[in-house]
């Protein structure tokens, strides 16, 4: 197995949120747009994985931003993908 | 087989699971100088608990009269007379210290004007034993309770240096000869290595199982691991067959919009507008509890009145509250319908329709948190070395039906409950007997099938096709003929389990093994929760029945006790429901007729 296999398989589990609401938007990213992600992207997803499921519904809902550009990034995207 | 290294661990007491209750239990294990550790697949900040928005009940009559004897009432009237009325007086008698602990711990609830804890109203708790008001008793951090509860008691409990195994996944229990359980082979998904915990006891928080179910709230975590763990070591579940659907999931996603809405004025409308609640609840109207409130909503659309293309959901109303109350009161909702339903709330109204959310169902235990089965004569025979708290135990406090916020406080309390009752009978630091050499040969044969399963029907599949039979044949509308069929085919679909495909051969976040190991909980699950609902013959709480549409107290007022064998067959046997109170503090409440 080689060390990205096991990296996209870490991530898939930490997808595993709080709530269904994350799990079914995170999972849309990793299945729909880590594939085809840039370095800094794929960083910031890694990253926003770590915050706390509340913060990230925050950003999602469009109160505030996360500090990070790659992990804004990818708030971003599943902000327009559903309209929020 | 395959030779499988152990790494072995001691520790006074295991607790598996790490949301509310698991937490609660672990910080005060280790509170009372137990040496504990607390084994959990997902971070305990991520557990479901975190969904818990609405708020935790308790009579302290910060906005009004209240008195823990009406939350009492109310407990038992909900659970539609199936609750152990010694367990319900020692939860809502327990409620206030322990909000009020919770408070001194740091959880920051919301203030009144004059700085007491602000309560919200909430559908089933009322005043005056059902003759007053609707109470206010339900306390809330914002729309945050549930991860202000976990934040809270994760610091609390690594501050008394309780130990963590984070994304550790628990295989199996492990027993002595006796029948004593003495720990659990858990696996450490990053490293890929097997490890043996042993401990005094084990106390089971794994929560609820609602992936069993095709349309539900619940996180892709909540697959019943414990009971899963339980009736694999062949033993019993009891209630199975309550399962709560809660009446607000949004159409289609399955995401909740909490009853909180309706606490502030949401009201529940059919095809026609009509304010439809007003006539099967005349008093409390769409604050009348969740099964009444579901069972209305189902009878709506099967009798042609719902929306949309298929006539198949109903609408939820908050058009009227004006956008200033919606974004004051009801943060996060408004957004959530946006996402998930396309809707503007201050314009339109919700789609929505009833959705798997809880199980009244699972490990049964006394008011300590001990596991009890029924042993020969003695319903309350208590399982050496095996607890069970929060939404994987029948305790049972909700009986047939559980009022909401009502969860919250069954975590805290429970939990606490049972560090205390370790606390009297485990002593720090004891030791341990040793183990038969044979004690974890038959876990791991199942590790060893499960990794190395071949067949043709990945995990995947087996899980849509037991989703699609319980949301068929075992949700909110129940009749002899598409439960016997519903039987039917969740027994081919435990059958084709022997079937399965795993394709990752590996030990390395092998989310693959994990979900198929998930899955074979959930089987257990389901198969207990839809033979139990067969064999249940009356309407009781979540329970309805179509062909038994009334409660039937001389038959079965009882709890159900169901195991599963190796096969995914089914037997039964009963323990009575507890009709007395531990003090004379309160009495016991006779069954009555449900009505709101």
């Amino acid at each position: 197995m080689s060390d990205s296999d096991a990296e996209l398989k870490r991530l898939r589990w930490r997808c595993r949120r709080g709530t269904r609401e994350l799990d079914q938007l995170f999972g849309w990213w990793l299945d729909e747009r880590h594939a085809a992600a840039s370095a800094e992207l794929r960083r910031g997803f890694a990253g926003l994985l770590e915050q706390q499921d509340p913060e990230i519904w925050d950003w999602l809902l469009g109160r505030g931003t996360p500090p990070d550009a790659g992990q804004a990034a990818v708030i971003d995207e599943i902000r327009t993908r559903h309209r929020v | 087989m395959s030779a499988y290294k152990i790494q072995e661990h001691e520790y006074d007491m295991i607790v598996v699971g790490a949301g509310g209750s698991g937490l609660r239990a672990t910080f005060g294990l280790a509170a009372k100088g137990l040496k504990t550790v607390c084994i959990t697949k997902v971070f305990p900040t991520r557990s479901h608990t975190v969904a818990a928005q609405g708020g935790i009940s308790a009579a302290l009559g910060n906005m009004g009269e209240d008195d823990w004897r009406y939350h009492y009432y109310d407990t038992i009237k909900g659970s539609d007379w199936l609750g152990d009325q010694d367990a319900i007086e020692y939860m809502c008698k327990e409620a206030p210290a322990a909000i009020i602990e919770l408070e001194h711990y740091g959880l920051p609830f919301s203030r009144t004007e004059e700085g007491k804890i602000y309560q919200r109203p909430f559908g089933g708790m009322t005043t005056k034993y059902g003759e007053g008001p609707p109470a206010q008793r339900t306390c809330a951090a914002a729309d945050r309770t549930g991860h202000a509860m976990l934040h809270t008691l994760y610091q609390q409990s690594l501050a008394h240096d309780a130990q963590f195994m984070i994304e550790y996944f628990a295989l199996d229990l492990i027993w002595d000869a006796e029948g004593v359980c003495r720990g659990v082979l858990a696996l450490d998904m990053a490293e890929g290595t097997l490890h043996l915990f042993r401990g005094h006891g084990v106390v089971l928080a794994t929560g609820g199982y609602g992936r069993a179910f095709f349309s539900a709230t619940s996180a892709h975590t909540c697959t019943g691991d414990g009971g899963g763990l339980v009736l694999r070591s062949g033993l019993a579940l009891q209630d199975m067959e309550f399962v709560q659907f809660h009446p607000t999931g949004i159409y289609g996603a399955g995401c909740l919009i909490t009853e909180g809405v309706r606490g502030e004025g949401g009201i529940l409308r059919n095809s026609s507008g009509e304010r439809f609640m007003e006539r099967y609840a005349p008093h409390y109207k769409d604050l009348a509890s969740r099964d009444v409130v579901s069972r209305s909503m189902t009878i709506e659309i099967r009798e042609g009145r719902g929306v949309g293309e298929h006539h198949d959901h109903l609408l939820l109303d908050l058009t009227h509250l004006g956008p200033e109350v919606i974004h004051e009161k009801l943060p996060g909702i408004a957004e959530s319908a946006r996402i998930f339903a396309n809707v503007d709330v201050t314009r339109q109204p919700i789609p929505v329709l009833p959705t798997v959310h809880y199980n009244m169902g699972g490990i049964p235990t006394n008011y300590h948190g001990e596991v009890v089965q029924r042993v020969g004569g003695n319903p309350d025979h208590v399982v050496p070395g095996l607890y069970a708290i929060g939404e994987a135990a029948c305790v049972s406090v909700h009986g047939g039906n559980r009022l909401g916020s009502n969860s919250l406080l069954d975590l805290v309390v429970f939990g606490r409950a049972v560090a205390n009752r370790c606390a009297e009978t485990i002593k720090p630091g004891a030791l341990h007997k040793q183990l038969p050499a044979s004690a974890c040969d038959k876990a791991l044969a199942n590790l060893d099938k499960l990794r190395n399963a071949n067949g043709s029907s990945p995990t995947a599949e087996i899980r849509l096709n037991m989703q699609r039979t319980m949301q068929a044949d075992a949700a909110v509308f129940r009749t002899a003929k598409t439960l016997t069929e519903g039987c039917q085919k969740m027994a081919k679909v435990f059958s084709s389990f022997e079937d399965v495909k795993v394709s990752d051969r590996s030990l390395v976040w092998n989310s693959d093994l994990i979900e198929t190991y998930e899955l074979q909980n959930l089987l257990y699950n389901a198969v207990a929760t839809i033979n139990s609902a067969e064999q249940r013959k009356e309407s009781r709480g979540a329970h309805a029945r179509e062909d038994f549409p009334e409660r039937d107290d001389e038959n079965w007022q009882k709890h159900t006790l169901v195991k599963v064998d190796e096969s995914g067959k089914s037997s039964f046997d009963f323990r009575p429901v507890h009709m007395f109170t531990l003090t004379d503090e309160v009495a016991v409440v006779p069954p009555a007729k449900r009505v709101y």
